[in-house]
């Protein structure tokens, strides 16, 4: 409950998003490319040993933005690979993933249930 | 035409709103600092309950997921977004309102053509490209343990 863990989270999570909106600006890319993106450089910096110790150090900052969950990903399949060989390529990641993924889609459908769409304002 | 085309021009210049770089910018920085604090309150929080790290790292992405599809619901992430852009589209949360905006837009359209297929609008392409590079980085490493590396 350390205050300094928040200061930390703030700037970091905040840093990272910032830097994407300078992104967004500069090069009118859509947010689905971005959230591709993301990810994947999430995946690319846990594979080179990066992402590890910059989400321990930085808590929340790190692991609520998407390059999170690419490294979640990543760190799925490192593991799986490690218990069960070229097994765990195709089982690790998914695995990682799946709450994440799973709660998307539950919430995600029982709000199409529940509530009806809006006209843009 | 050539008038025409000008009137248009100007007509567009007019119309379109005037983003400042600067100020997104800031609102990013703020708006996505004020997510990433809520999530690590939230962990510190159940950590502080006996959680383990990593059960309060996911319980913590799923009520940050849970609370967008809400807001999305009641047409209020949108308006955020609308002003914190990537503050809120960058953490989890823009993921969460990328699966369940379309959902609810498309229903109409039928339970499988739309919300089955467009649910996963972004949310496929996310999957798609999470799991092909971690796949592929993942054969590396394997390769590199066959190896002996």
């Amino acid at each position: 409950m350390e205050p300094v863990e928040y200061l930390k989270a703030f700037l970091v999570g905040g840093s990272i998003c910032a830097a994407v909106q300078i992104l967004m600006d500069r090069t009118k890319l859509m947010p689905g490319r971005i959230m591709v993106m993301l990810v994947i450089t999430g995946s690319v910096l846990g594979f080179l040993g990066i992402y590890e110790p910059f989400a321990k150090w930085a808590g929340a900052g790190a692991t609520v933005p998407l390059l999170g969950f690419g490294n979640t990903l990543w760190k799925g399949v490192r593991d799986a690979v490690d218990e069960e060989g070229a097994l765990g390529i195709f089982k690790g990641g998914l695995t990682a993933g799946s709450a994440g993924i799973a709660a998307a889609l539950l919430f995600g459908y029982l709000a199409s249930l529940i509530f009806r769409p809006k006209m843009k304002d | 035409m050539e008038v025409r085309k000008d009137q248009y021009n100007a007509y567009v210049t007019a119309v379109t709103p005037v983003h400042s770089v600067a100020k997104n910018t800031m609102y990013a920085f703020l708006s996505g600092g004020i997510v990433c604090t809520l999530g690590e309150f939230v962990m510190e929080y159940l950590k502080g309950r006996g959680a383990e790290e990593q059960a309060a790292g996911v319980w913590t992405l799923l009520l940050l997921i849970f609370v967008s599809v809400v807001l999305t619901g009641l047409n209020i992430f949108q308006k955020i977004a609308r002003v914190c852009g990537a503050g809120v589209l960058v953490p989890i949360t823009g993921f969460a309102n990328s699966v369940a905006s379309p959902a609810l837009e498309y229903k109409a359209e039928g339970q499988v053509f739309g919300i089955g297929c467009r649910i996963f609008a972004i949310a496929g392409p996310v999957i798609l490209y999470g799991t092909l590079a971690s796949g592929a980085l993942g054969t590396l490493y394997w390769l590199g343990t066959v190896m002996g590396l």
